[in-house]
C-alpha cells in the first residue's frame, strides 16, 4: 500500500529491471588488458619524456603476461555447457561467451602479442630509436620532422594503441551478440589505422598505407552494420543463440537472412585478408611499419578468423548449405589470389603479404570441413581443431618471418626489394638461413609447422566431403612453394647487386622474437600433437 | 534460387537508379561551362592555393570537440543509470565510477600533454 503511495509508475518500472552482473574472473584476461592500456596512457601523461619507453615497454610485457597467466586459470576453470560438447560459460548478460575455442583464441593472441610488444620495443635498429615515426604531426620532409629527429624524438604511445588493439582483439572471437562484435572490430581497427601510419621511414607510404586501410576498413565495417541490420530484422535479435534459434526453426532461407549472411561476411573477410576483399593487403602489409605488419598479420588474423567462426557455426549453423558454397567460392579465389598474384611481387613484404593472403585461403579450406565432433581415437579432425591449430602456426611462421625482414637494411632503412636480397646467404648465412626456413615453413615442406597445418585443414575439409576443395589447394600450394622457393635460390644462388645487403644485429629483443618464431615453427612441424590436443580439448563453441 | 531474387532485384534497382540519375543529368542538365566548374572536386568555389609553410592550418578546435564527444556520452551513460540508480545499488556505483575514470583518463592525457592550452 505504501509503495503505491509513493509513486505508482516508478515502482512498477523498477520492478521489470533485472540487476545485471559481470563475471570479473571470465572476463579478466580481457580486463587486464583493458587496464593495460588505460595504464600506458596514463604512463603517457605523467611520466617524464626519458622513462616512459621503459615504463611502457614494462606495462607492456607484465600485463600481457598476467592477462596471459589469467587466461590458463580461466581455461582450468571451465565447466561443461550445452549437449554438444562445449566448455565454458556466457558472460556479461549473454555479450560474451567465454568457452574453450574462446580461451584457445586468447592464449594465441596474447603469446603473439607478447612476441610483438618486443618487436615494437625494438630500438638497436634504427640507431637508438624505436621505429616509429619520431613526432607523427610533423609533415614528411620538413623542418619540424628534421628537429623531432635530430632531439631523438619517440612516440610511445604505440604501446597502449597496441594494448587497446589487443583488447578488441580478445573480445572479437568471444563476442556472443553482434553488436558486442561491431564495437570489438571498431576497437581492434582504429589503433591499427593509426599505428600503419606511424612509420619512421617512408612516411609518405606509411600515411599512404594507413588511409587506405582506413576507408576500405570504414567501408567494410559498414557493409558489416548493414549485415546486422538485415539479421536482425530476420531474426528478431543480435544475440548469436537467439539468431541460432530462428535460423534452425525456418524452412527453406529467407532473403533477409541470406542478405544479412553475405553482408556480415564481407565485413569479416575484409578483415582476414580473403579476395576478393583483399586488395588493401598487400599495400597496408607494404607501408606500415614492419613490427605493425608483423602484429597485424598475426593477431588479426587470429580474432577475424575466430569471429567468423564464431558467427558462422553458432549463428548460422542451421543455415551451411547456403553459405558453403560462398566459401567454396571465396576459398579458392583466395588460395589463386595469393599464390599467383605473390609470383609477380618484387618487395618482400607485399609478396608476404599475398603469401599472408593465400593462408587466408587454406584456413577458409578447413572452415568448410568436419563440423561434428570428432571422435575421439580416431584420426578425425574437426574444422575448429584444424583452424585453430592453422592459426597457431601461422602466427609464430609470421610474426618470425617479418622480424627477418626487420634486420635486412641498407643506408635508407629496410632493404625490402627482392633484389637487394640476393646473396644474402653469402653476407649472412645464419639470417638467410632461419627465413629460408619460414619461407619453408609457409610453403608447408615437411617437419615444419606449415606441413601439419596445412595437413590439418586439408584433412579436415576431406574429411567433410569438401575433397575438390582440397585438389585445388594442395595444387595451389605447389604454386605457392614456387614463389617461396624462388627466394631462397635468391638468396643463396645469386650474387649480391651492387652493395649488396647488410643485416644488422638487432637488440636482444628481436632476437628473441625470431628464435621464438624458429622454435615454434620446428616444435609444431616435429610434435604437432600437443597442440592439436589442446584445440580438440577446445570443443565447440557454446550458445 | 527464387530466394536469390529479391537480392538481385535490390542490386539492380540500385545500378539502375544510378544509370538513370547519370544519363539523365547529362541529357536534361543545362552546361554552363567556367573554371570552377573543371576543377577536380567542382563545389562552385574556387580553391585557395595552398597555405605557406606547407599547408600547416591550426586544428586546435579538434581536440575540444573531441573532449566535448567523450563527455556527451557519458553523459548519455549517466542518465539511464541515474534513473535505476536505486535497483543497481552498489555494484551500479561501482562500475559508473570506473567508467567514468575511464573516461577522464582520456582528459588527463589532453590536460597533461597540454591540448587544452590554446596559444
Amino acid at each position: 500500500m505504501t509503495t503505491l503511495a509513493v509513486s505508482p509508475l516508478l515502482s512498477e518500472s523498477v520492478g521489470d529491471f533485472t540487476k545485471p552482473s559481470i563475471e570479473y574472473f571470465d572476463l579478466s584476461p580481457l580486463l587486464i588488458i583493458i587496464g593495460v592500456a588505460l595504464a600506458g596512457v596514463i604512463v603517457e601523461a605523467f611520466v617524464p619524456r626519458r622513462l616512459r619507453y621503459v615504463v611502457q615497454t614494462l606495462v607492456a610485457v607484465v600485463g600481457t603476461i598476467a592477462a596471459l597467466v589469467m587466461t590458463v586459470f580461466v581455461a582450468l576453470g571451465l565447466e561443461p555447457r550445452g549437449d554438444n560438447a562445449g566448455f565454458g560459460a556466457i558472460a556479461a548478460e549473454g555479450a560474451i561467451a567465454v568457452d574453450g575455442p574462446t580461451v584457445f583464441l586468447w592464449g594465441t593472441i596474447l603469446v603473439l602479442t607478447l612476441i610483438s610488444v618486443f618487436l615494437f620495443a625494438e630500438r638497436h635498429l634504427e640507431g637508438g630509436v624505436t621505429a616509429f615515426a619520431g613526432q607523427a604531426a610533423a609533415l614528411p620532409g620538413t623542418e619540424a620532422e628534421r628537429e623531432a629527429s635530430t632531439k631523438g624524438l619517440e612516440h610511445t604511445e604505440v604501446f597502449p594503441l597496441m594494448m587497446f588493439a589487443v583488447a578488441g582483439m580478445l573480445l572479437f572471437p568471444a563476442s556472443n551478440d553482434l553488436i558486442t562484435m561491431f564495437v570489438a572490430l571498431e576497437i581492434l581497427s582504429l589503433p591499427l589505422y593509426l599505428l600503419c601510419g606511424l612509420a619512421r621511414r617512408r612516411r609518405l607510404l606509411s600515411q599512404e598505407a594507413a588511409l587506405k586501410y582506413f576507408m576500405l576498413g570504414a567501408f567494410s565495417s559498414g557493409f558489416f552494420l548493414y549485415g546486422i541490420a538485415l539479421v536482425y530484422g530476420y531474426a528478431g535479435s543480435m544475440n548469436l543463440g537467439d539468431i541460432a534459434e530462428a535460423v534452425s526453426g525456418t524452412i527453406g532461407a529467407d532473403p533477409l537472412l541470406l542478405g544479412g549472411i553475405g553482408l556480415l561476411a564481407v565485413g569479416l573477410l575484409f578483415k582476414v585478408g580473403a579476395a576478393p576483399f583483399h586488395a588493401w593487403t598487400p599495400d597496408v602489409y607494404q607501408g606500415a611499419p614492419t613490427a605493425v605488419t608483423a602484429f597485424m598479420a598475426a593477431c588479426t588474423k587470429v580474432a577475424a578468423f575466430g569471429a567468423l567462426l564464431r558467427l558462422f557455426y553458432v549463428g548460422f549453423g542451421a543455415a551451411r548449405w547456403d553459405w558453403t558454397p560462398m566459401i567454396w567460392v571465396v576459398a579458392i579465389l583466395t588460395m589463386a589470389t595469393g599464390c599467383v598474384l605473390a609470383l609477380t611481387q618484387s618487395d618482400i613484404k607485399r609478396m608476404l603479404a599475398y603469401s599472408s593472403i593465400a593462408h587466408a585461403g587454406f584456413i577458409l579450406t578447413g572452415f568448410v570441413g568436419l563440423n561434428a565432433v570428432a571422435t575421439p581415437g580416431t584420426a578425425e579432425l574437426t574444422s575448429l581443431q584444424a583452424v585453430l591449430f592453422y592459426l597457431v602456426t601461422y602466427g609464430f611462421m609470421t610474426i618470425g618471418a617479418f622480424a627477418v625482414v626487420t634486420v635486412v637494411r641498407d643506408s635508407s632503412g629496410e632493404a625490402t626489394h627482392l633484389s637487394r636480397w640476393s646473396g644474402l646467404g653469402k653476407e649472412s648465412p645464419f639470417v638467410a638461413g632461419v627465413f629460408a626456413f619460414f619461407l619453408l615453413g609457409m610453403a608447408g615442406i615437411p617437419l615444419t609447422s606449415g606441413f601439419t597445418g596445412k595437413w590439418a585443414v586439408f584433412t579436415s575439409a576431406w574429411q567433410g566431403g569438401a575433397w575438390p576443395l582440397v585438389v585445388v589447394a594442395a595444387l595451389l600450394s605447389a604454386v605457392a612453394a614456387f614463389f617461396y622457393i624462388r627466394v631462397i635460390v635468391l638468396m643463396y644462388f645469386s650474387d649480391p647487386v651492387g652493395e649488396g645487403p647488410t643485416v644488422v644485429m638487432p637488440s636482444v629483443l628481436t632476437t628473441i622474437v625470431i628464435a621464438v618464431g624458429f622454435a615454434a615453427t620446428v616444435a609444431l612441424g616435429v610434435v604437432p600433437g600437443p597442440v592439436l590436443d589442446l584445440a580438440a580439448h577446445a570443443g565447440q563453441f557454446v550458445r | 534460387m527464387e530466394l536469390y531474387a529479391p537480392i538481385i532485384g535490390l542490386g539492380l534497382i540500385a545500378f539502375g537508379f544510378a544509370a538513370f540519375s547519370v544519363v539523365m543529368s547529362a541529357v536534361v542538365g543545362p552546361k554552363r561551362y567556367n573554371r570552377a566548374k573543371l576543377d577536380s572536386y567542382e563545389c562552385g568555389i574556387e580553391p585557395t592555393p595552398q597555405a605557406l609553410g606547407g599547408g600547416k592550418f591550426p586544428v586546435k578546435y579538434y581536440i575540444t570537440a573531441m573532449m566535448f564527444i567523450v563527455f556527451d556520452i557519458e553523459i548519455v551513460f549517466l542518465y539511464p543509470w541515474a534513473v535505476y540508480f536505486d535497483a543497481m545499488g552498489l555494484f551500479g556505483l561501482v562500475e559508473m565510477v570506473l567508467f567514468i575514470l575511464t573516461v577522464f583518463v582520456a582528459y588527463a592525457y589532453v590536460w597533461k600533454r597540454g591540448g587544452l592550452e590554446w596559444d
